[in-house]
Formats: C-alpha cells, sequence, structure tokens
C-alpha cells in the first residue's frame, strides 16, 4: 500500500477540511423532531412521531410557547417519493423561512427597516409518517431580495434527510401563481420544463401541497448551494 | 441592497448522493444534475442564537436522563465546531442520538435482538460555547447488524446533527471511533473517499479523559467556511 491513512485521525492537521456528510439513517426520530418542531404558528405537538419510541424516552422538549406571528397561516403537506414512486416513510424534511414582511430571523439578515415578529423564528423541522407524508404549519413569507437588486419570490428553503441520503437535499418551495415567480432570479436557473417542481399548489383555503420525488418522472429540482 | 457573504462550496471529502454499496441510495438519489444558484439571503442565514427559544435547553448527559446509569463504558466526547478556515463558529447547536452499549436503538422499528436499557434513550443537544466548544457525556455505543448485505455490521457510531450559521451550512454526519475493524467494510463510511474518511474518527485524548471517570474523545467539526470578501449582492454571476 502506497500510503496508509489509516492512522490519522480527526486531530490530524493534513486533514482539515469539512465534515463529511453520513446520513441520518432510519432511527433518528427520538433524536431530532422534537414535538412542536413543524408548527411555526402554534402550540400543537407536530413534527414529531411519538409512535415510534417509549413515551419515557421522549426527551427532547416540546416547542416552548412563542406569541403568535403576524402573516397568513398556511399548511404545507406532501409526500416524499422514491425512484419506484413509493413513500419514504423514514425521512426527514426541514424548512427555513422569512417572516410575513420579508426579514429573516437570523443576526445576518441585518436589513433593521423591515420588522422581525418576535413569534417567528422560521426553521421548522418535520418527519413524515408511513405514508410518506410531512407536514407544516408556517406564515405565508414575504420577499426578501436577492442578485440583482430583484426581490425574489415568496418562497421556502427546503432540506431533505433520510436514509439512504448520504447528504441533505436542498431545494426551494414556491407558491403556484404567486407574485414575481415569472421574475425570480432563482427559477430563473432552473430549466423551464422543471420549473413546475418546484411548486406548490393550492388544496382548499390556506392549504397547499408540495411533493418531494427524490428520483425518476417528476424528480424535484436540487440544488448545488 | 444587502451584503451576502456566500459559503464556499463542497470540499472532495464529501460523498456522492449515489454509491451503490450502500443499498438505500439506489431508489433514494437524484438522477438529475443539482442545479447550481448563487447564494441569497436565504442560503446564508439560518436560525443562529435562539436554540433554546426553538428547540428547549441543552440535553448534555446522555447517561443522566433517567432514574439509574446506563450499561456500558461512560464516554466524554468533546471538541470544537470551526469553520474552513479554522474560525470558531459559537453558539450552533449539535444535536446527538446513538444506540446503547449493546448496539440497541430505542427505536421501536430497530429489531435487533440486543438489550434495550431503560436507562439509556440516546438523544442529546449541546450548544458550542464562544470559542466554538462543545462537550458531552454519553456511553460508548456498541456495533449492530444490518440488512444491507450478507454479514453486515454498522462500526460504532454515534450521529451528530449541526445547522450552523446558515441554512448553507447545515450537516449531518457520524463519528466513530480508532481502530474499530468494521470502518473499513462499512459502505455508509466509505462512501466517503480516503483520507477524508479519516475526519470522522474521533482521537483518545487523555486530557479529555476525566481520573477515575470516563474516557474522553476529541472530535473537531469543520463546517463550510465564509469566502473571504464579502460581495455586494447587486449581479447574478
Amino acid at each position: 500500500m502506497a500510503t496508509d491513512n489509516r492512522g490519522l485521525d480527526n486531530q490530524s492537521q493534513e486533514l482539515f477540511g469539512q465534515t463529511p456528510s453520513q446520513t441520518v439513517g432510519p432511527f433518528f426520530h427520538y433524536g431530532l423532531p422534537w414535538k412542536g418542531g413543524a408548527d411555526l404558528v402554534g402550540q400543537s405537538g407536530m413534527g414529531a412521531r411519538p409512535d415510534l419510541f417509549p413515551p419515557e424516552h421522549c426527551v427532547l422538549n416540546v416547542a416552548p410557547p412563542h406569541a403568535r406571528p403576524e402573516g397568513e397561516v398556511i399548511e404545507i403537506t406532501g409526500r416524499v417519493i422514491d425512484g419506484e414512486g413509493q413513500p419514504v416513510p423514514d425521512a426527514m424534511v426541514e424548512i427555513w423561512q422569512a417572516n410575513a414582511a420579508g426579514r429573516y430571523a437570523s443576526p445576518d439578515d441585518v436589513r433593521s427597516d423591515v420588522p422581525l415578529d418576535p413569534g417567528f423564528i422560521g426553521f421548522g423541522r418535520a418527519a413524515t409518517g408511513a405514508d410518506g407524508v410531512y407536514r407544516f404549519r408556517t406564515i405565508r413569507p414575504g420577499r426578501v431580495p436577492g442578485a440583482g437588486n430583484v426581490l425574489q419570490a415568496p418562497h421556502i428553503a427546503v432540506s431533505v434527510f433520510g436514509r439512504g441520503l448520504l447528504k441533505r437535499l436542498a431545494t426551494r418551495l414556491y407558491f403556484a401563481g404567486g407574485e414575481g415567480n415569472e421574475e425570480d432570479p432563482v427559477l430563473a436557473l432552473v430549466p423551464a420544463e422543471r420549473r413546475a417542481t418546484l411548486l406548490a399548489e393550492p388544496q382548499a383555503l390556506g392549504a397547499w401541497r408540495f411533493d418531494i420525488v427524490l428520483q425518476g418522472d417528476g424528480e424535484t429540482v436540487f440544488f448545488d448551494l | 441592497m444587502s451584503l451576502v457573504i456566500p459559503y464556499a462550496r463542497e470540499d472532495a471529502g464529501q460523498p456522492p448522493s449515489l454509491y451503490p454499496d450502500y443499498r438505500s441510495t439506489v431508489l433514494r438519489s437524484p438522477r438529475q444534475p443539482l442545479v447550481h444558484i448563487p447564494p441569497t439571503l436565504t442560503e446564508v442565514t439560518g436560525p443562529a442564537g435562539c436554540w433554546d427559544r426553538l428547540m428547549g435547553d441543552a440535553l448534555a448527559d446522555l447517561t443522566a436522563q433517567h432514574r439509574a446509569p446506563p450499561q456500558g463504558q461512560r464516554i466524554v466526547v468533546s471538541g470544537r465546531v470551526l469553520d474552513e478556515t479554522a474560525r470558531p463558529v459559537p453558539d450552533t447547536v449539535i444535536e446527538i442520538w446513538q444506540a446503547n452499549a449493546a448496539g440497541r436503538y430505542i427505536h421501536s422499528k430497530d429489531d435487533w435482538d440486543a438489550p434495550l436499557d431503560p436507562n439509556f434513550t440516546g438523544a442529546g443537544r449541546v450548544v458550542t460555547d464562544g470559542e466554538g466548544r462543545y462537550r458531552f457525556v454519553t456511553v460508548r455505543p456498541g456495533a449492530y447488524p444490518w440488512g444491507n448485505h450478507h454479514n453486515a455490521w454498522r462500526p460504532a457510531h454515534i450521529h451528530l446533527s449541526l445547522l450552523g450559521p446558515g441554512f448553507a451550512t447545515r450537516l449531518v454526519t457520524q463519528l466513530y471511533f480508532p481502530d474499530d475493524p468494521l470502518i473499513e467494510i462499512d459502505p455508509i463510511a466509505n462512501a466517503v473517499p480516503m483520507p477524508y474518511r479519516q475526519r470522522l474518527v474521533v482521537r483518545f485524548d487523555i486530557d479529555t479523559t476525566v481520573p477515575n471517570w470516563a474516557l474522553g474523545y476529541l472530535f473537531d467539526i469543520v463546517l463550510r467556511g465564509r469566502q473571504a470578501t464579502p460581495m455586494e449582492d447587486d449581479h447574478g454571476h
């Protein structure tokens, strides 16, 4: 063997660099999705899968109470689907979004002219159910600036994790018919025939459907960030 | 107009999405190429600095969550969260989950015939300090068999989940232990090419070891770093 690297480890200076990604595996439910993690508006237990472990081992806290956020309450549901069209019952979906006014609750969004909302952080996490369906309750986000001094269309950043996913898959949810979709600088980078995979479709009042197809027909567009 | 400081792209140590030796990747990895997008505020922001408001308090001792201590070898895992330029990442959350000392998860879908431990859940959460340091106490997890191929065994590992400062820095990984012969034959670890795989292997450290109490291991976690020059977000590229 020309080079034997097996003696090296995490503390070796010559190896310093990005820590490699690994899958969440199938057994993350008692460790990641906390009760209420998928309800960015209220106090429900959405997001967790307490059916998958004994109640005495529920150590993740319930989401702490917060004020009701401003804006239009929406519900987003969708199914995570694999390359054979089968639902993925052990996926985890995360969202990150601006508040109704279009401000991120992040120290890296320094636009003090756009208000923060004390009731809204904008980060959520949901495990899929046995049917591959995830569900979030949140606020319809406002518009935030993008490249070229153009406002981006309202959108939600989405991450997908699961058994068989060695890396997080990153995508975006836009709202079908949403203002600014036609001029959105990120949507414009997506081949026209695939843009529909990023559009949530309206259902009943305030309800949106956003399926995530990991592979195959109608494969969701995933981003290299 | 706003300042957007982009994050570095993936380096050569990241695994591919499709790695057929790990069979579950075959039907779950995208076939279309990823679409590269320039960073916007969306990708460079994240819920930094509000972990307790979001998730609740830290859970840094996985051996103190039940009536009695769990079975197994008590260990301390400690290290720093850094970016690629070796700058510390302060006030960022690390979520932790793992199997018990016998290699069994508390999860109801884990049907391996190894004992559960009523005193061990295997879930925790810590937040880095101002210098990016973290520390948690747990027991060393056991190896366990899985169905990927004949006589497949996962090396002992602890799952870690980090958000970092922005959407772009999100990372889920696993740490492994030195001198574990199962790492070399594990398709999940092997999806990471050598020598980068060794970035996932902790180092035993006598100074982290607590006398008469627990063995200590060091594990630094390196997130994607910010490029040096802020760029004004005024043109696409």
